[in-house]
């Protein structure tokens, strides 16, 4: 099997992770689904650097952000599906 | 991999427990006693003075820290025999006498009524002594359920938590049941996934320790924070590697403990562990250095470090072995990194096939093969503090 791009921790997930470098804007990749071994294709909106945030789906401001299937933060601002997250529209929810 | 055979030659102490390293220790009591245990350590071949900032006016639980951290680092059975040398007698004694109930030789030398020079040529004329008689101790056969191994990652980034960290956790699921004594920590990072981790617990004693250790650390950052913490905790190479938030990080963190293990009881900062075999968590600050001081202090032996970005951190006694799963990390900063599972993220191996891989080489390291962090002489002690001194 080829190398994927992504990687997303289970299927329930609205986040991925970059696995490689230097992904860039409007380019197609592959996204491996660990949990359920499933292998998914999209095209990306942005840059994505090794090991920053893609969204998986439209997300709106107010939004949980979900990984390992659990609450990981927030949406402060929009993000389309394809897009970058990561601290210009993602914050905590601690602290 | 056939577990139920693994074995590993260390040196068994005098108190039954064993060590995979051979170290003399010149251990200064106080910050004004570093100059003369260095001098101590440049006199010596075979020695290691461990200067640190701290020892002077403490009081109360910092104080008793202070103690613990350092007897512990000096009970640690990776350590063979003590210097111990403070600016006076009372505080150098308490040391002393902290050590000397492992059996192992201790000395404690006091600076006052002598001044520095006549204390460096009586401390070496001991350390020459007990340097010559460690050196003739030999390896034996050792089985895996003596062995006392820690876990704390840094420099971490979102290919800790897919990568280096479920390593680890394959390493303790595999080896918890042989019955080997582990330990995590890092109080404030499982910030978001506290509860999850308080569901790991294998009594509601332990669960209930675990809350409110975790609750009194977290009410100390909302006393003292001026902003989210965002560069503190995650710190600016967090973010720079993807992560966003505590939440994510502490889900990372958290995968270190493995799918299955439950953790048996909650320490405090350098304790030692009291009840058997098993998995531990240890209440410690999240930074690096601060966080294996306190685990070698507690008596464990053998480190594993997950990095995403490049901790380079080492420590004085414990062997720090660095996992990363970070493809750039291993093209960009190989010296530092032990244990390469970057083909986790290309799936060109399997979770099962790191884990093994990691328990391959630890067994290796405690077999006497020099770590990365040991090979660049990184020996981080960093004390915790509790407060300001008196």
């Amino acid at each position: 099997m080829s190398a994927p791009h992504f990687l997303v921790h289970e299927h329930t997930d609205n986040v991925a992770v970059a696995v490689q470098e230097g992904i860039s804007a409007g380019q197609k990749v592959t996204l491996w689904v660990m949990d359920t071994d499933e292998t998914l294709e999209m095209t990306v909106l942005d840059a994505i650097p090794l090991g920053h945030k893609l969204a998986l789906k439209d997300l709106a401001a107010g939004d949980t952000v979900i990984k390992y299937d659990h609450d990981v933060g927030r949406i402060v601002a929009p993000v389309k599906k394809g897009g970058h997250v990561h601290t210009h529209n993602m914050k905590t929810k601690r602290w | 991999m056939n577990a139920s055979n693994l074995s590993f030659m260390g040196y068994r102490r005098q108190n039954g427990r064993v060590g995979i390293r051979n170290h003399v220790v010149i251990l200064p009591v106080d910050d004004i006693s570093n100059a003369a245990a260095e001098a101590v350590a440049n006199n010596i071949a075979g020695t290691l003075a461990i200067p640190h900032a701290y020892g002077r006016l403490q009081f109360g639980a910092d104080l008793d820290l202070h103690f613990r951290t350092l007897i512990g680092t000096g009970r640690n059975p990776n350590v063979a025999a003590v210097v111990v040398i403070g600016i006076e007698p009372k505080w150098t004694q308490r040391v002393v006498d902290g050590i000397a109930s492992t059996g192992k030789p201790v000395e404690g030398f006091y600076i006052e009524t002598y001044g520095d020079l006549k204390t460096i040529e009586r401390a070496s004329r001991v350390a020459a002594q007990l340097v010559k008689d460690a050196t003739e101790l030999q390896r034996e056969k050792c089985s895996i359920n003596e062995l006392w191994v820690s876990t704390k990652c840094g420099e971490s980034d979102t290919t800790t938590g897919l990568g280096s960290c479920p390593t680890v956790g394959n390493f303790i699921d595999k080896l918890d049941p042989l019955g080997i004594t582990s330990c995590f920590g890092e109080t404030s990072e499982l910030t978001g996934a506290e509860e999850v981790c308080a569901s790991r617990a294998a009594s509601d004693e332990a669960r209930a320790k675990f809350m409110a250790t975790w609750n009194a650390y977290n009410d100390m950052i909302n006393r003292h924070k001026t902003n989210d913490l965002s560069e503190s905790q995650p710190t600016a190479g967090n973010i720079a590697g993807g992560l966003t938030t505590i939440e994510e990080k502490a889900f990372g963190n958290l995968q270190k403990i493995g799918k299955k293990t439950r953790f048996i009881d909650v320490l405090t900062p350098a304790e030692e562990p009291q009840k058997g075999p098993g998995l531990y968590f240890m209440d410690t600050s999240s930074a690096a250095a601060e966080c294996v001081t306190l685990q070698a202090a507690g008596g464990f032996v053998v480190h594993l470090f997950p990095t995403g970005q490049g901790n380079v951190i080492g420590n004085p006694i414990e062997p720090v072995i660095k996992i990363t799963a970070n493809p750039r990390t291993v093209r960009t900063m190989p010296e530092h990194i032990d244990v390469d599972v970057s083909g986790l993220l290309r799936r060109e191996m399997t979770v099962e096939e790191a884990g093994d891989r990691l328990i391959e080489l630890t067994l290796r390291v405690c077999n006497g093969r020099m770590t990365c962090a040991e090979a660049l002489k990184h020996r981080e002690y960093s004390l915790t503090r509790l407060y300001q001194s008196a």
